[in-house]
């Protein structure tokens, strides 16, 4: 569904976030990238809706190639759905009206069917109740859960989440993760930055460990947690994991 | 140990008394406002002045006006101008703002109304009026500074904002009229209040291109009967008047705008 061919991201002209990154994502599979920070992660997931443009290599979506100067980015970003880890709320607008805006204008849906959908998602991340909140006045953990429900209401095909619990107080973290492994569990096709391995472990297919820009390993979750093939890696988890 | 015992009578608080937030200026203001009132309504010589300055309030307002909503669209065009990704637009939004910011108000209008404009209605073939000369000029000038306000609170916006809207699928337009602008305008308002009554003020620069507006009736009443302090006496006063209405006008529109009920704080006090 995704394919990510010797990508790399050089940042003024000197400074090599991503070297020659190779990646697959099929239909329905939940990637976990973990790795130190600066590891060019991030930009690696930027670059799947050319929040970033690549520097070199190709990005294909459905066959679609991304660093083609002719694709239409907006079509393809619809169905792109991307949680940041800081929310990334519109603070002027409601709950609804932060879920409804892209469905009207984007996938020019009537009000009624917009309502819907968003009554929909906001049940689905379990606040109906705050459809006429203003982002500062829920939680961070509700925030983001918004921000979630917001990019599926437009029915993305692939979701990115960028460390969507780094900037969370941790008691809030379980209600978004929450969120997220239901989501795996419903087919949801899923890039995930993070450093929650536990998520990892339950809801990754597989996991990418990245260390200065370049993908070091990759294989399933448990056997790169236990039994890494390389000494970075081992190196890496020793460090987070007790 | 004296000074001791003088800091052991003072109870240490951070409470405010009634008279530490009283608004003593205001009272100030219309006090001094009241007395130059009466003199005005009293004394003969100033009824005198206020006849023949008053008749220029209604160029001074018309000027303030039109130059305000020219000046608008001037800097909104330009502030967007400096943010295009168009090179050649940016460039020409730049150029125009730093000519300006970089030469004083008043070579300014010498320049703009009795060179430019001349050369530009007859190398373009239109027609304004004196007056209307006068006015564009004051707004070409008021337009640069706006178009600062613009593109500064334009920048205030976050990058994760647009990254958010476009990310959902919305277009560069989409995203600056639904999520950029609108939370702009709460930085954009005050300042552009402010611009409002300094354009106010100087339309009384416009006297030196001959604009029959409050000040130049006040200078021609001065210099014909040489009653200079009646003439500016009652100049200031009216000043005075439409700046303080304004600006208290102002104050409740920036209040509304900044309550704290759409979601963004107010920036009045520490919370």
């Amino acid at each position: 569904m995704i394919s990510i061919k010797n990508l790399s991201k050089t940042f003024n002209k000197n400074i090599h976030a991503v070297k020659d990154v190779d990646l697959e994502i099929a239909e329905g599979e939940v990637v976990v990238i973990v790795g130190p920070s600066g590891s060019g992660k991030s930009t690696v997931l930027r670059c799947i809706n050319r929040l970033e443009i690549p520097t070199k290599g190709s990005i294909s979506i459905d066959g679609v190639e991304l660093t083609d100067p002719e694709c239409d980015i907006d079509t393809i970003r619809a169905e792109v759905g991307m949680v940041f880890q800081q929310f990334n709320l519109f603070p002027h607008l409601t709950v609804k009206e932060n879920i409804c805006l892209a469905q009207r204008k984007v996938r020019k849906r009537s009000k009624s069917e917009s309502n819907e959908m968003t009554m929909k998602q906001l049940l689905r991340v379990g606040i109906p109740d705050k459809a006429d909140s203003y982002p500062r006045q829920l939680s961070g953990g509700q925030q983001q859960r918004v921000a979630i429900a917001r990019s599926l209401a437009m029915e993305p095909k692939i979701m990115l989440f960028d460390e969507p619990t780094s900037a969370l107080d941790p008691e809030m973290v379980k209600e978004v993760l929450d969120v997220m492994l239901e989501l795996a569990s419903e087919g949801m096709t899923m890039a995930v930055v993070t450093h929650e391995m536990g998520f990892a472990k339950a809801a990754g297919d597989r996991l990418v460990f990245m260390d200065e820009g370049m993908v070091v390993e990759i294989g399933p979750p448990g056997q790169v947690f236990e039994n890494p093939a390389e000494q970075r890696t081992r190196d890496f988890f020793d460090k987070i994991l007790y | 140990m004296s000074r001791r015992k003088r800091n052991d009578k003072r109870s240490l608080s951070d409470e405010l008394k009634w008279w530490d937030t009283f608004p003593w200026w205001g009272i100030a203001i219309v006090a001094i406002l009241s007395w130059m009132g009466y003199q005005i309504v009293t004394k003969d010589s100033y009824d005198l002045a206020w006849d023949r300055v008053i008749p220029g309030i209604s160029i001074t307002i018309t000027a303030t006006l039109q130059a305000f909503a020219i000046a608008l669209a001037l800097g909104l065009l330009a502030g967007m101008g400096q943010l295009s990704k168009n090179v050649i637009f940016r460039n020409l939004a730049r150029t125009y703002v730093e000519f300006i910011r970089g030469i004083p108000i008043l070579p300014l209008i010498f320049t703009v109304a009795l060179v430019l404009l001349p050369q530009l209605q007859n190398a373009l073939g239109f027609k304004l009026s004196f007056q209307m000369r006068a006015t564009v000029t004051l707004a070409f000038i008021y337009g640069a500074y706006m178009a600062e306000i613009f593109r500064g609170g334009i920048q205030s916006i976050a990058i994760g904002q647009v990254e958010a809207g476009r990310s959902l699928g919305l277009s560069r337009r989409q995203t600056m009229n639904s999520i950029v602008l609108p939370q702009a305008m709460r930085a954009i308002i005050p300042p552009l209040g402010n611009d409002f009554i300094a354009i106010l003020k100087d339309t009384s620069l416009l006297s030196v291109l001959g604009v029959l507006e409050i000040t130049q009736r006040a200078r021609q009443f001065s210099a014909s009967t040489f009653k200079f302090r009646e003439g500016y006496f009652v100049l200031a006063f009216i000043y005075l008047i439409l700046t303080l209405g304004l600006s208290l006008l102002l104050g409740v529109l920036e209040r509304r705008m900044t309550r704290d009920d759409r979601g963004v704080r107010s920036n009045r006090g520490i919370d």
